[in-house]
């Protein structure tokens, strides 16, 4: 069994067949990345995983579970979580309050336990807090712990959301663009990050990206996309050195 | 200056009414961006719903109110359910003429099943004062007062401590994150509208003894609107204080200004306080990055 399946998966908006028959498979443990130039269909591919978008043909199979048609809130209880581009996190939250609310599916309690803050209430908000500040320790946040989303910089916030993500307790990371907007810096940073992600917390991480330093870095395989169509499969070297990859970006 | 009093306290009363329908408007526009017109046709069928069960059935009013709120928590889920589900995603504007048009469905049902008449209901405030010195306050208007003190209480426990209360923030902060922390954003709307037709049900019920019941009331809501937009129309607080704010300008212009005046004080108030704080009292800068 493998532990995540694409298979002949499309997509088409109106006359537009966005992502054309596409089929890969991601195993446990792995680093995987989809490139391709500009309009090739990664987004799209990205969003029909994460379940934004409901395909027209194909099945996605995680784990031996078709979630081809599941709802986007199922997926974070199936343990697959994501990052967005251009940041989606609680804006007028603080950090941890934005790392609890990824915690949302492992907690049980009733509203009436709530209200009245039973022993069970209680219990679940030390593991959750626990949790939290775990997470804040790998990713180095302690400091931004109690700072609202909308007074920190660009980098810091993209890196909060993938702490976010983590919060979530995925065996599934999907990355959509870590590095956009980023500098150099805070790029191998981001690489240095996803690469203890996968390997200390043992996550597998799916992502889109575009800086070609950051994706040879970190991937184990990569897909190469054009036109909604694949390009070409394999190591970042092997996809980087494929004629017809070379030839979609210099646009020969 | 007893007058005075007098009139304050009556249009804090009048004001806790019109900040409850507003609260229901913000309650919905926070999570989903829609306008609900239709609050005050709902805050007036649930008056008409407590005449059914207090006067009707001879129900206890304690337990008709309680049977009233349940009620009204479900229709609302069942109108988001058919009214607004369906066209979520369409243009604001189809949204904004679907709830205009589900307020005039709720108008033309009461009068079918309630009739056209002016209906009253016992409650245990009725006809009961409260005297401080010389001054007189009737126990319906306190009744309402007290009764939003509780609401409100009640609303920030709800979104502070509950883990629903917190997943319905999330989700009016940021619906996509909210989707992929595993909250069900379709039912968190569901929710938003049982609990916003919930607190405009028990608006209703408590402004009934102060006005009659009629087919009119409905239009109560245009009164709650400038209440929400002067607290801000984001801001819970916001539109409890607006609507006390209107209630009291409303109550004062109507005792010492010409005939006339009352109708137009609210909006007279709107204008001048939109033209100091755009935004609205409580508002936020909502300047939206492209």
């Amino acid at each position: 069994m493998t532990f995540f399946d694409v298979k002949n998966l499309t997509v088409k908006f109106g006359g537009l067949t966005a992502v054309d028959n596409v089929s890969f498979g991601i195993n446990e443990g792995e680093v995987f990345t989809i490139i391709g130039p500009n309009g090739a269909g990664k987004t799209t591919l990205f969003n029909l995983i994460s379940r934004l978008y409901t395909p027209s043909a194909g099945q996605i199979i995680f784990r031996g579970e078709d979630v081809t048609r599941l709802s986007a809130q199922q997926i974070a209880g199936r343990g697959i979580a994501r990052t967005f581009q251009n940041i989606e996190l609680f804006e007028s939250a603080s950090t941890l309050q934005n790392l609890l609310v990824g915690r949302h599916r492992h907690s049980t309690t009733r509203a009436w336990q709530d209200i009245l803050r039973t022993r069970k209430v209680r219990d679940e908000e030390v593991a959750h807090r626990r949790a939290a500040e775990e997470v804040m320790d790998v990713l180095r946040l302690q400091r931004y712990r109690d700072t609202t989303i909308g007074a920190l910089p660009y980098g810091v916030r993209k890196v909060i959301e993938v702490a976010r993500a983590l919060c979530v307790g995925p065996t599934l990371l999907l990355l959509d663009e870590p590095s956009s907007g980023l500098n150099v810096e805070e790029t191998n940073a981001m690489a240095e990050w996803i690469l203890e992600i996968n390997r200390r917390l043992r996550i597998t991480v799916l992502m889109v990206e575009h800086d070609m330093s950051l994706v040879s870095r970190v991937s184990n395989r990569v897909l190469a996309l054009n036109y909604g169509k694949m390009m070409a499969l394999g190591t970042a070297a092997e996809v980087q050195g494929h004629p017809d990859v070379i030839a979609a970006y210099l646009g020969a | 200056m007893l007058d005075f009093t007098q009139q304050v306290i009556s249009g804090v009363a009048l004001g806790c009414v019109y900040g409850l329908i507003a609260l229901g408007f913000v309650l919905i526009y926070k999570a989903t961006e829609v306008v609900n017109f239709a609050q005050g046709e709902i805050m007036m069928l649930g008056a008409f719903m407590s005449v059914t069960f207090i006067t009707t059935l001879g129900l206890n009013y304690w337990l008709s109110f309680l049977l009233c709120v349940i009620a009204m928590a479900i229709l609302g889920a069942i109108m988001e359910r058919l009214v607004l589900r369906p066209i979520l995603g369409y243009p604001q504007f189809s949204i904004v003429m679907a709830t205009i048009g589900l307020g005039l469905v709720i108008r033309a049902l009461v009068g079918i099943i309630w009739g056209t008449d002016d209906l009253r209901i016992e409650t245990p405030f009725t006809d009961g004062v409260f005297t401080v010195g010389k001054l007189v306050i009737a126990w319906d208007a306190l009744s309402i007062i007290v009764a939003t003190i509780l609401l409100c209480a009640a609303l920030y426990a709800f979104f502070r401590y509950t883990r629903v209360g917190i997943a319905m923030q999330a989700t009016s902060q940021n619906m996509l994150a909210a989707y992929y922390m595993g909250i069900p954003v379709k039912r968190m709307f569901s929710l938003i509208w049982s609990l916003s037709a919930m607190v405009a049900c028990a608006a209703g019920i408590l402004l009934a003894p102060i006005t009659l019941i009629h087919a009119n009331l409905g239009f109560l809501g245009i009164k709650a609107f400038p209440a929400a937009v002067l607290g801000g129309f984001g801001s819970i607080p916001g539109a409890v204080a607006g609507g006390i704010t209107i209630g009291i300008v409303e109550s004062l212009s109507g005792f010492y200004l010409p005939e006339g005046f009352k109708d137009v004080a609210a909006y007279v108030v709107l204008l001048a306080v939109l033209l100091w704080k755009p935004q609205g009292l409580f508002g936020l800068n909502a300047i939206k990055k492209v």
